[in-house]
């Protein structure tokens, strides 16, 4: 129809490739074999990663213990009571049900009050709190469960450096090796699984072999307690108001992107922040997970405003235009139709944000959550107000100490706080499977 | 060219006015969309707006259930009377002319509920049914009249969203009367259906204007010949010329409409 001339098109063969083709071919094979490379250094990274973890946190949740059957008789109880130094006199009584032992499965071993605590540590009071507790057992053969010292529970995993024990050394000697080894043969020593590494509480230097994770990961719960009876009801009444019912103009604007800017800002500023605000000038009680999960909750409120609004801009809008075509008012619009669309986007978003407030350390050592917790709180109340630590913040606090031991814990620690990513995110994924509805 | 469509006879002596638009301009932002429009739509009767894209036919349809409000950079000015009430008055709840005028959009948009309470929703939310009862006989009675209650009365509690197009459709005019309007738009309804569908809805529409106002929308010539009475023809935000369906295609008065409806422009 035009009056220009067309250009005489070329003719070649389709089965010759072209140079334009042959080079955009090889560009795409390029592209895929970058892509293959970044994927493969992403699994080997997390193979290492999960392996170290996994290596260095397992025996964590191991524990060598001396399994001995124990009978006190009502009249060495009376006897023992009436003492002053009881506990030597329980010890007395374990020393001898052991060594019995010890002869029926024809082990010699020295037994001796220093040699004792090298193996199993001051094991006295053990017994006399199960007997003051249960003076119904008294007559009949019990079984005590006293775990092993620590250098012999290190020997066992194989984490104790044998070449370098000395004579002098006052923890552990050569010898003591050799009777663990025996009571090992003979089934007096094993290793079982650690419960109270899962529900224990936080232990000095004495016995790191005792310390658990349970205390702080009450702690971690109550925080994320408040994040969520915080973060959620504010983040989406939030982003509703912004997404459906603000106007848009410069304001509403200014607070879009300070919301974005927020997300970005690094978690230890949230952190001075809380302390400045919620220790300093509320005066609320330090190393609290309260301040904790009100710090976090300012940590989260924009990942969830975020994610909260992104899924309800995906409400396509003829769903509005429908509610609102057969007479909905805006707000029935909303909360009838386009937010329950949103809720799994909405529910993604306040999992993802709670995992990222789990894992996060830096604002809690600002609010001193890394105190020691040796004692569970009482009341739901008390746990919210009282000194508590976080699983993150435990770990960081076992790493920075000198004990092997417990480092051995921090990694079981990692493990364990995995674990509870984990499971955040697969409820995350089956809500969304769950709620997702096509339109 | 017209020997394949089916002009329905026109019996128009009589009708009162339902709506009445005067001097009405729409801007976006600042874009004049609406020029000027002034137009009586009368009870009981079908009325179509044609015209090529971007003419301002669906804008001008949205101004008289105040679907416009809902666009933020949107500006009506003019009268725009329903039953001689202006519907632009500060007194006026849109939420309450909305349900007087109900509205069927271009693409089906059932709520991803079941065919059941997509349309008990709008009685629901008017307090139309005192009781299960009385909502159970809402819906049958919406769903015979939006011609699919043959199709669905043995899944009424399925998703909505599972019907074919034809059927989301009849089902989405169903649910716009299920409020019991007085005047119903449509904003291209069958711009999405094939030709088969087309035809059932084109049928209801024509089984609807015994008891609605209504207000169609369409780019097809032969659909407004075959369905309406009257027939208004936009050009650039203007209303060209309005008049009875049988004299807009048969002897034009606007050259422009006459170019329009032979293929010229368009």
């Amino acid at each position: 129809m035009t009056d220009a001339t067309m250009p005489t098109p070329k003719r070649a063969s389709l089965l010759a490739v072209d140079e334009r083709t042959r080079k955009r071919n090889a560009a795409e094979a390029r592209f895929k074999i970058y892509g293959i490379v970044a994927i493969c250094v992403g699994v080997l990274s997390l193979v290492v990663l999960l392996a170290a973890i996994l290596s260095n946190g397992i025996p964590a949740f191991q524990r060598t213990v001396v399994k001995l059957p124990v009978t006190v008789t009502p009249e060495q109880y009376e006897a023992a009571e009436s003492t002053l130094f009881k506990t030597k006199e329980y010890e007395g009584l374990f020393v001898a049900a052991l060594s019995a032992e010890l002869t029926a499965a024809g082990v010699e071993a020295d037994l001796s009050s220093k040699a004792l605590e090298r193996l199993v540590g001051k094991v006295g009071n053990n017994l006399r709190q199960f007997y003051t507790a249960n003076e119904d057992q008294l007559g009949q053969s019990v079984v005590f469960e006293v775990p092993a010292a620590s250098r012999i529970d290190r020997y066992f995993k194989g984490t104790l450096a044998v070449e370098n024990i000395t004579a002098e050394n006052r923890f552990i000697q050569p010898q003591d090796l050799d009777v663990a080894e025996a009571m090992k043969d003979a089934g007096i020593m094993a290793t079982v699984f650690d419960w109270n590494f899962v529900t224990g509480v936080d232990t000095g230097v004495d016995n790191p072999g005792g310390a658990g994770i349970g205390a702080s990961v009450l702690g971690s719960f109550l925080m994320m307690f408040v994040v969520l009876f915080l973060a959620l009801p504010i983040g989406v009444a939030a982003s509703i108001y912004l997404e459906e019912f603000a106007p848009k103009n410069r304001l509403t604007d200014f607070i879009e992107v300070n919301i974005s800017n927020l997300a970005a800002v690094p978690s230890i500023v949230f952190g001075i922040l809380g302390l400045a605000v919620f220790i300093q000038y509320m005066h609320l009680p330090q190393s609290a997970p309260l301040v904790g999960g009100l710090v976090l909750t300012l940590m989260t409120l924009p990942t969830i405003i975020i994610s909260t609004r992104a899924s309800l801009k995906s409400v396509p809008p003829s769903i509005r235009d429908a509610a609102l075509g057969v007479g909905a008012s805006k707000m029935q619009a909303v909360f009838h139709h386009v937010v329950p669309l949103a809720a799994p986007g909405i529910l993604t978003g306040t999992i993802i944000g709670l995992a990222q407030a789990l894992g996060e350390t830096a604002p809690l050592l600002l609010i001193g959550m890394v105190g020691f917790v040796a004692r569970y709180p009482e009341t739901f109340l008390g746990g919210l107000e009282g000194p508590n630590s976080a699983l993150p913040a435990q770990i960081y606090n076992w790493v920075s100490r000198s004990d092997a031991v417990f480092t051995e814990k921090a990694w079981g620690g990692i493990i364990i706080l995995l674990i509870f990513l984990l499971t955040m995110n697969i409820i995350a994924i089956l809500l969304r499977r769950r709620f997702e509805r096509r339109w | 060219m017209y020997d394949d469509q089916r002009l329905i006879e026109r019996n128009l002596s009589a009708m009162e006015t339902k709506i009445s638009a005067k001097g009405v301009d729409v801007y976006y932002g600042d874009n004049h969309a609406i020029k000027d429009v002034n137009v009586e739509i009368q009870d009981k009767t079908v009325t179509a707006f044609i015209g090529p894209s971007g003419c301002g036919k669906s804008t001008f349809l949205r101004c008289i259930n105040r679907m416009n409000d809902t666009i933020d950079i949107c500006r009506v000015t003019g009268d725009i009377r329903l039953d001689g009430e202006d519907i632009n008055d500060k007194r006026v709840d849109p939420v309450q002319l909305r349900a007087k005028v109900g509205m069927v959009f271009q693409k089906p948009n059932p709520f991803p509920k079941s065919i059941y309470d997509n349309i008990a929703y709008g009685p629901r939310i008017h307090g139309l049914a005192k009781n299960k009862a009385e909502l159970d006989e809402i819906v049958e009675k919406s769903l015979r009249r939006g011609a699919i209650w043959d199709e669905v009365k043995d899944r009424l509690n399925a998703p909505g969203t599972g019907l074919s197009g034809g059927q989301q459709q009849r089902l989405c005019i169903a649910r716009a009367i299920a409020t019991q309007p007085e005047v119903l738009l449509m904003d291209e309804p069958c711009s999405a259906l094939d030709p088969i569908a087309t035809g059932q809805v084109e049928e209801l529409i024509d089984e609807l204007r015994q008891s609605y106002s209504v207000v169609i929308v369409t780019h097809s010539m032969q659909q407004a010949a075959r369905v309406s009475q009257k027939t208004a023809f936009f050009h650039l935000g203007s209303l060209v010329e309005y008049g009875d369906t049988g004299d807009i295609f048969t002897k034009p008065e606007d050259p422009r409409t006459e170019s329009y409806i032979t293929g010229r422009i368009g």
